[in-house]
């Protein structure tokens, strides 16, 4: 008696474990759909590589294409003019879209943690962030000026500010003082040209109540309305994708590496490795609060919101409820 | 471990030990005195080849660098039109053959104030023609490239980073940015950045051409660790010396990285991420660009030598420890085998067998005069035994003679105690212990008639045969002389005469001779020389006889002897004894005395004769205890019964 309950709820198991995903697969059929990064296929984006070359997405009904970013295929133009349904966007570039009138919506805020950071060397004199009043300061573009602005006003400092390539050398050179840099790609590059993390002070905008979420997936809005198991199936398999990423770091760097060498962008594999679990760190870092992957706060929108608009980069600010559209579980 | 092995055994272990100590002492000195050698000769061979490249690249890029300097003074003196700008970088581009670009790139309206970008570019195309691109399009934005902003940045001249060139394929190039400036009154502002792009290929022709034996190399990196020339191409332009230390964690990497990025030379051990070898880098930087160039000798190579050389001297070393252990066990061997004969022979001489042949050792060394030697030891000792043996013949069949004459002598003595049962007037008992050697004491009593009992104790001067035969020509004598009617004087008389004629060894007996009336208890005595007889009163009054002046027999031949008389009562002790018995000794060479026989015939008096003499033998032997006894012990004892 009890071991034919045990072996039905044995068999039943398996028959929904083989019976689940065949029905996604066999059901209905697969739903074509393009996605592009806002980059090229480094570490930032292996989730998302790794869950198609693992038959995530077609485990979720999602016959995928995925478009190569990088400098000459900003993804919101893509987004906007739909050369692509998915697009992974910055939360400041989400918001400056939608308060410009493009209809975006952000589906899962992936990144929740920023990134962004002010690295200065200590030779430099900079040991705590009153020591950048006077200096020069290296920064990229107007989307990533918000937080140093911030930080300067919250600090009360009087910087220079240095427009920053995409190089690190105006840095290493001595050409500014303090420069821009994301955690999981510059702050490695510095490291990798001799500089010694003891040798650096880090100022991470997160940890100076600044923290700007990154990387969200956005899609129309109407995308969203029409077809939003879509999304949530793009969604749930991209997770999955990330989370096999953090748990096969080695698989995952062999096929980032295979994918920056077909694209012939020169790389290195010590490099993604630390891109790669950066990301984790970012990607997971809040797991103390009742959030999960993909969640954005309302307050993190407004904060970024509201810099955005103090910063004169939007005019309104879009509401959170038509912004923000979370699919996932 | 030595303790119980044999001699070839330890002189095996020993020499080899030793050798071996030396061996290895030997080699390891020559090991690292000679790697010491190579090492420093490499360190200079190395120090000088770095010294060289570094010269020869140097040339190239500071010979390169006058050029925009030349220039940039040349645009601060004077200013120019468009058209001027254009004919100097063309032909600054067409007239050096290593520049293969170069730009004059103003800061924002510094060339024209209604212009924010002015920035001509002339540069070589593939086959050599000087083609113009204007850098002052909104899409370049050259103010914010390398090559602009950091000269800008810093105020002075700058080589950038390396990078490909964006339309000539793989070719490694690198800007020399030369800031100039314009004057206004005292002041001097920067104008704009005159550069000069340079193609790399040459440089890594120069490194490559670095061939350190079959695997030695050399490798140029940039002041970030950017590796511009490496045999292992992947690495160029995309790996740091850092990122190769990250993925072979490898701190001593990184640590050399940096020396090298921050224009440092050496000379250090170094395992290359290529070969995996272990090598000596040496290491220099560029005066002019900062970067750093590193030449990489393999170890294995260079030691090569020294390695088939240490090869040859541990092959010899070994065969040799072999041919010296050969030599040692047979060495060991030709000592040991005749002195195992030896020990062997040893044992059965021991056993007795003294015919056995020594084995000739004709070695002549000390092993052959140890079996020489053996050899006279085993002839000496069976001559000895040989003349032992018949000695020891010789002494037994004098011995068994002289016991012959003993118990002949002994023999003539009576032995028959009590001697005269039926005659209840006196008790006599006399006893004679011989001392090992044959003695001259003598005893003898007899009845001269009915009445008269002549009894004497004497003793002989010496021992061995003589005495005895001594003795028993005195005894034959008295016995002889001693007739019915005689008194005691006239038989010492006739005796000492008789003894004294023809006394060739000049002998002589004490004797103590006396006459007893068995009837009447009167006793006539005569002494010659003897030890004075107790007379033990019946009541206990005990004394010496009163001496009756005579000497030993055999001495004077006229000597008069005088008898004396006294007369015995009823329990009346005569006791007569020689000196054995007070002369008697023991360990302490304490003698027996006369106070000691005294008392022990006082305490021995009343029980009867026979008891009374082996009670004081009994007490002589006692205190004598183990000691031998030297002297006949003879006593006589009468006791009259009335």
């Amino acid at each position: 008696m009890k071991r034919s309950k045990i072996a039905l709820i044995v068999g039943t198991a398996i028959f929904f474990a083989f019976m689940l995903p065949c029905a996604a697969v066999s059901g209905m059929p697969l739903l074509k759909t393009s996605f592009i990064p806002q980059w090229v296929p480094q570490a930032q984006f292996a989730g998302y590589y790794l869950a198609l070359e693992k038959g995530i997405y077609r485990k979720h009904g999602i016959d995928l294409t995925i478009i190569p970013g990088g400098p000459a295929n900003p993804p919101s133009d893509l987004l906007e003019k739909g050369g692509a349904d998915f697009a992974t966007l910055w939360l400041s570039t989400g918001i400056q879209l939608r308060a410009r009138g493009v209809r975006v919506v952000n589906i899962a805020q992936m990144v929740r943690r920023s990134a962004l950071m002010l690295i200065a060397k200590k030779s430099g004199g900079i040991l705590r962030p009153r020591d950048v009043n006077g200096k020069k300061v290296g920064l990229w573009g107007p989307l990533f000026q918000i937080q140093p602005q911030a930080f300067f006003e919250k600090y009360d400092l009087d910087v220079t500010v240095v427009p920053q390539s995409f190089s690190v050398n105006l840095f290493l050179r001595d050409g500014v003082d303090v420069a821009s840099a994301m955690w999981y790609n510059e702050y490695h590059t510095i490291l990798n040209c001799g500089l010694d993390p003891e040798e650096l002070t880090t100022f991470f905008f997160h940890e100076h109540g600044l923290n700007f979420p990154e990387d969200g997936i956005y899609v129309l809005e109407d995308t969203f309305l029409k077809n939003p198991e879509l999304c949530r199936a793009f969604v749930a398999a991209s997770i999955e994708g990330w989370f096999y990423a953090f748990e096969h770091p080695d698989e995952t760097i062999a096929m980032v590496m295979r994918n920056l060498e077909e694209a012939h962008i020169p790389a290195t594999a010590v490099h993604q490795k630390w891109m790669l679990e950066r990301m984790k760190d970012l990607m997971l870092s809040d797991s103390t609060e009742d959030r999960s992957v993909g969640m954005l706060l309302p307050d993190e929108y407004h904060r970024v919101a509201m810099g955005l608009k103090s910063g004169g980069l939007i005019d309104t600010v879009p509401s959170f409820t038509s912004f923000y559209r979370g699919c996932f579980e | 471990m030595m303790k119980h092995r044999g001699i070839a055994f330890k002189l095996i272990v020993l020499v080899m030990a030793s050798v071996s100590v030396i061996f290895l002492a030997i080699f390891g000195y020559n090991y690292f005195y000679s790697r010491s050698l190579i090492v420093k000769h490499v360190e200079e061979n190395a120090k000088n080849l770095a010294r060289a490249t570094v010269n020869r690249i140097d040339e190239v890029l500071l010979s390169i660098e006058q050029i925009p300097r030349n220039a940039a003074c040349y645009l601060e003196i004077t200013p120019h039109s468009a058209s001027e700008l254009e004919v100097l970088l063309g032909s600054l581009v067409s007239n050096n053959s290593e520049i293969c670009g170069a730009a004059i790139a103003f800061e924002p309206y510094a060339f024209d104030v209604n212009t924010q970008r002015h920035a001509p570019y002339f540069y070589k195309d593939k086959s050599g023609g000087l083609l113009f691109a204007d850098l002052g399009t909104d899409q370049y934005g050259y103010f914010f490239q390398d090559w602009y902003q950091i000269p800008k940045e810093l105020e002075e001249p700058v080589w950038s980073e390396p990078y490909y060139d964006e339309g000539g394929g793989n070719i490694v190039m690198s800007t020399y940015s030369v800031p100039f400036f314009k004057r206004e009154g005292n002041r001097r502002h920067l104008a704009g950045i005159i550069t000069a792009d340079i193609s790399l290929s040459w440089l890594r022709s120069i490194v490559s051409s670095i061939r350190i034996g079959e695997t030695g190399y050399g490798f140029v990196i940039t002041r970030n660790g950017t590796f511009v020339a490496h045999p292992d191409s992947t690495l160029i332009m995309n790996e740091t010396l850092f990122s190769l230390a990250e993925a072979h964690s490898d701190a001593n990497l990184r640590k050399t990285g940096r020396d090298m990025i921050h224009g440092k030379s050496g000379f250090v051990p170094f395992r290359s991420t290529m070969t995996e070898k272990m090598c000596w880098m040496v290491y220099a930087p560029l005066k002019s660009s900062g970067w750093s160039i590193g030449v990489l000798f393999p170890q294995d190579e260079l030691m090569a030598d020294i390695t088939r050389m240490n090869r040859t001297v541990i092959l010899i070393g070994v065969v040799g420890f072999f041919f010296l252990f050969t030599v040692v066990i047979l060495i060991a061997g030709t000592i040991t085998k005749p002195l195992r004969l030896l020990a062997a022979t040893a044992r059965s001489i021991a056993t007795g067998d003294l015919d056995i042949d020594v084995p000739t050792v004709a070695t002549g060394d000390e092993v052959g005069e140890l079996a020489h030697s053996f050899d006279h030891m085993k002839n000496s000792l069976k001559q000895y035994i040989n003349d032992l043996t018949e000695t020891t013949a010789a002494k037994e069949r004098i011995e068994s003679e002289l016991k012959i004459a003993h118990d002949i002598q002994m023999g003539i003595l009576p032995k028959v105690f009590p001697p005269f049962p039926d005659m209840p007037e006196f008790d006599l008992h006399a006893l004679i212990e011989p001392a090992r050697e044959v003695g001259g004491d003598l005893y003898d009593f007899f009845f001269l008639d009915d009445e008269h009992l002549c009894f004497h104790v004497g003793d002989v001067s010496g021992k061995g045969v003589p005495a005895s035969l001594f003795m028993a020509i005195t005894r034959t004598l008295i016995k002889t002389k001693a007739e019915k009617g005689i008194t005691p004087e006239e038989i010492l008389e006739r005796v000492n005469r008789d003894l004294s004629i023809d006394n060739p060894s000049l002998l002589f007996v004490t004797l103590f001779l006396g006459i007893l009336n068995i009837r009447t208890g009167e006793l006539r005595y005569c002494n010659g020389g003897h030890n004075p007889p107790y007379l033990v009163r019946a009541d206990g009054n005990a004394a010496t006889l009163a001496m009756s002046g005579g000497m030993a027999l055999g001495v004077m031949e006229d000597f008069v002897y005088q008898s004396k008389t006294v007369t015995l009562s009823e329990g009346d002790t005569i006791v007569v004894y020689t000196d054995g018995v007070t002369e008697a000794m023991n360990e302490k060479m304490d003698l027996f005395s006369d106070s000691r026989l005294e008392e022990a015939i006082m305490s021995l008096r009343s029980v009867p004769v026979q008891g009374l003499i082996e009670g004081i033998l009994e007490k002589v032997k006692e205190f004598c205890h183990d000691v031998e006894q030297t002297d006949d012990i003879t006593m006589l004892v009468i006791r009259f019964n009335g």
